[in-house]
């Protein structure tokens, strides 16, 4: 029989989803567990979160948190970094770091067979790890070099200058892997008693997600995590989400000269809210709509109609305390004025002059919600979502109620936290791209640009 | 251990179209994928890049949903996307158990009926952002000519791995429409095709489905089939000038080969670790299906020669000929394969998930069953094995070296590269 081809086939109604059960115990040394059965695989995820990111930065020592995390794994007791290395592979194991604004999240990946020689190494390593001079020397010479080297990456050479432009000297206003100079300061004491002082078991979480009983994940922390000690000397808790930053920034626009860039790299965007904003799921609604996916009104613009990218995208870049929204892009150079011309439009227009429509609206929440099973599909994804639960301090319930709050959300609502939380009056543009030939276009769009440079 | 499968049932329509299925209920998502037996090696010298922008109209409208193939789909909660290399263009999407037929309709219609949707002013549109996604992955990036480079050379201008699948700027813009209604009936049709559904459904309903939205789709005659064969007959070093920061060292070879990444890879271990003159090191075996090559880079640290780099490299090299890896290299080895082969397993899409893996041995091998075979292909080599054929591949007389240095240095290259020219 021929298929209909008049109209698409409708979509059925929504599978059940059920997140698995998240079972919680706060080992005596008060390492806050939680583990999760997930048996698609015989595969466990193990992952430490630990008060320790770059937002704990120093003033002064910018990179000190992220080069920390750094030399976890070059070495512990007896062993090297070679040797730590040698270890993980004989495991099939998959070691990864991630230094947020807030913590720092250490992920173990291995054969469920292998997970108490896994859990064992991680614990050695992120509780005992050996901090020697001379691997600090080498990592510290790396990671200068990678800085010498982000100067020639248009991306990344935006993010740093335009986290500084809207945090000015706030402790989310810089890379985790920080500055030259202060690098430069860091020494191997340093390094020592920040992890002394903050790689302490009652501030950290473990999740543990895995072809594993409840039992079993609950007796490998006890056994691996459960002689971690906490600090004779603790340091005093503040965090950077606790310290107000500017309410805006100084700067509209900015521009980062690169010579004869075949083209611009683009942030527009200002600070905004805290991830724990009852508007959480509204904001979430209304960037789909803007530009968090591909049928959004940014890169529709932008892409589909004018040609000037090959993408832009709006988003929240989430943290503890207020984050920022921007417009991610890079735009063929003779599109700049333009681009930002439009870019400015759309947030504009969402805010009450073009509300979204009925149509726009039921795409977004549908591309929220109906897709969201598929975020937990492995032992991984999963032990990170509920990594995310106890950094944000969100209730267990959260990924279960996560669909009917975004469905719940109205027309009305985006337009409420698109005209709450976006101001085009405050929006700081920052280009990373040919000077010549874009800033007077720029300047007559935006006013004066500083010009700044690439090692803000 | 048991070792990791990957099981499957394969059907092929009478049109020609592979359909296979794995059932894997562990969330309620299905992932559809489609290969199609074509990409930038079936293009000419002075059209290249066309493949890829084809695969940028596909995503543009088909004649019975010619608003563009994104709405409908992400409405439904899919997460979808497509790309195209030298051997094959894929297209896939991850839907809710609810919407398995609306995408098989979006990709049934545009597998069948694409043309009508394809106006002149989303084929310019298209190039235009083709043309951007150029400067922004190639042009504007560190480093990000250096492949152009290295494959013209390490193939001969009428060998079809010679130019890239992103295609030269000049031919992009002399693309005209008329030539994307040749490509569409060559190439675009159940016979050239693979089709893979894995996740939550059942196998006689996905067999269903597959006949019910492609069965009636009429198939094309058979591609021609593409072969070629390149060979070095000596070193060629090259130096190409960019906007970087640091020197790198390229070496490439006509291979494939067994050198992991990692910090215990004999290379990183001498290079970084231990006399610190680069600052990172990378191995890769491009495996594709006319001819594989095997590629080293390393970054000089500040200050340090590409010179005493390479000949560590070589020296390295010539380690592994001579005296072969250790026992402990190839344990370690065959642990890290194994493992990956496994974690592969833990996705139905996306590009690398169960779907998209069964499609290339499919398409590649005739056998979706040929995972477990690729595993064991690896477990079973031995130091012997591996010592042979690094003697036999990793020549220093037939390779490309590259040398990236910054703009305006062109005295920090290798000693004797010809410089070369790339847009």
């Amino acid at each position: 029989m021929a298929v209909d081809r008049s109209s698409p086939p409708p979509v059925g109604n929504d599978p059940l989803f059920h997140f698995p059960e998240i079972v919680r115990h706060t080992l005596a040394n008060g390492l806050d567990l939680r583990t999760i059965e997930h048996r698609a695989a015989p595969v466990v995820t193990l992952v430490i979160q630990i008060e320790a990111g770059s937002g704990a930065d120093p003033g002064n020592q910018e990179g000190l948190a992220a080069i920390t995390a750094d030399m976890v794994d070059e070495g512990t007791g007896s062993l090297s970094a070679i040797d730590v290395s040698d270890a993980l592979s004989r495991i099939g194991g998959d070691y990864d770091v991630e230094v947020g604004a807030d913590v720092v999240t250490f992920g173990l990946t291995t054969l469920a067979r292998f997970a108490d020689r896994g859990a064992t190494l991680l614990a050695d390593l992120i509780t005992r790890p050996s901090l020697r001079e001379t691997d600090f020397t080498r990592v510290r010479q790396l990671r200068l070099d990678r800085l010498r080297q982000m100067k020639d990456v248009a991306p990344a050479v935006a993010e740093r200058a335009f986290l500084r432009l809207i945090y000015g000297a706030h402790p989310y206003g810089h890379l985790s892997i920080g500055n030259d100079a202060a690098l430069h300061a860091v020494s191997i004491a340093d390094v020592a008693a920040f992890h002394g002082g903050r790689f302490v078991p009652s501030q950290s979480t473990m999740v543990i997600a895995g072809d594993m009983t409840h039992q079993a994940m609950r007796a490998l922390a006890e056994a691996s995590f459960g002689g971690w000690t906490n600090s004779p000397t603790p340091v005093a808790w503040g965090r950077a989400s606790e310290i107000e930053p500017p309410a805006e920034s100084g700067t509209r626009l900015a521009i980062v000269p690169r010579e004869r860039a075949a083209q611009s790299e683009l942030r527009i965007g200002h600070l905004a809210v805290r991830r724990n904003t009852p508007d959480y799921s509204a904001l979430l609604v209304m960037n789909s709509v803007l530009g968090g996916q591909f049928v959004s009104r940014v890169n529709l613009k932008l892409r589909e109609e004018k040609g000037y990218t090959y993408g832009a995208r709006t988003g929240f870049d989430w943290r503890r305390g207020r984050a920022p929204f921007a417009v991610h892009t890079s735009v063929h150079t003779a599109a700049t004025a333009d681009a930002v011309k439009d870019a400015h439009a759309e947030i504009e227009g969402l805010r009450g002059a073009r509300p979204v429509t009925e149509k726009e609206l039921s795409l977004a929440k549908a591309s929220l919600t109906r897709g969201y099973p598929r975020n937990f599909e492995t032992a991984g994804n999963v032990a990170r979502a509920v990594a995310q639960l106890a950094l944000y301090g969100l209730p267990d319930t959260y990924f279960q109620e996560f669909m009917p709050k975004v469905n719940a959300v109205t027309g009305d609502d985006v337009t409420r936290v698109a005209a709450t939380h976006l101001d085009p009056s405050r929006l700081t543009t920052l280009v990373v791209g040919d000077h010549a030939a874009i800033a007077e276009s720029l300047s007559r769009l935006v006013g004066d640009a500083l010009v700044i440079s690439p090692e803000i | 251990m048991t070792s990791p499968t990957l099981p499957f049932t394969k059907h092929t329509l009478a049109n020609g179209l592979d359909v296979i299925v794995h059932e894997a209920h562990q969330v309620p998502i299905v992932a559809i994928n489609i290969w199609y037996h074509v990409g930038s090696k079936d293009e000419r010298p002075g059209r290249t890049g066309f493949a890829h922008l084809f695969e940028h109209l596909m995503f543009e409208g088909s004649e019975h949903h010619p608003g563009g193939y994104f709405p409908p789909l992400q409405q439904a909660g899919a997460l979808l996307n497509g790309s195209t290399n030298t051997d094959r263009t894929n297209y896939w999407e991850v839907v809710p158990t609810s919407a398995v037929e609306l995408a098989l309709w979006m990709e049934s219609d545009r597998m069948g009926y694409l043309l009508p949707a394809v106006t002149a002013e989303r084929f310019e549109t298209q190039r235009d952002v083709v043309l951007n996604e150029r400067r922004q992955n190639y042009e504007n990036r560190p480093y990000g000519m250096a492949m152009m480079a290295i494959t013209s050379t390490l193939y001969p201008p009428d060998h079809p791995y010679h130019w890239m699948t992103i295609g030269a700027a000049d031919d992009i813009k002399a693309m005209r429409l008329d030539d994307v209604h040749e490509f569409f009936r060559t190439y675009y049709h159940p016979a050239n095709a693979s089709l893979t559904l894995a996740g939550a459904i059942d196998t006689p309903r996905a067999m269903e489905l597959a006949e019910r939205y492609f069965g009636d789709l009429r198939p094309g005659p058979a591609p021609a089939q593409v072969t070629a064969a390149a060979t070095l007959t000596r070193e060629h070093r090259l130096v190409l000038e960019d906007r970087v920061e640091l020197p790198r060292v390229y070496m490439a070879w006509h291979s494939p080969a067994l050198l992991a990444n990692g910090k215990t890879s004999r290379l990183y271990r001498t290079l970084v670790y231990e006399r610190r003159i680069a600052i990172d090191v990378s191995a890769y075996q491009g495996s594709r299906e006319l001819a594989g090559f095997f590629l080293v880079a390393a970054t000089a640290a500040p200050g340090q020669s590409l010179t005493d780099i390479a000949t560590a490299i070589d020296s390295e090299l010539h380690a592994v000929i001579n005296d072969g890896p250790t026992d402990a290299e190839m344990q370690r080895a065959a642990a890290q394969v194994e493992a990956h082969f496994l974690y592969r397993l833990q996705t139905v899409g996306g590009f690398g998930g169960k779907s998209d893996q069964l499609n290339a041995y499919n398409v590649f091998c005739g056998d979706p069953g040929y995972f477990s075979q690729d595993l064991t292909r690896y477990t079973s080599a031995t130091r012997e094995s591996v010592q042979a054929a690094a003697a036999r591949l990793l020549r220093v007389d037939a390779r490309v070296v590259l040398s990236v240095v910054p703009n305006g240095q062109p005295a920090l290259a290798l000693a004797g590269s010809e410089p070369v020219s790339v847009s």
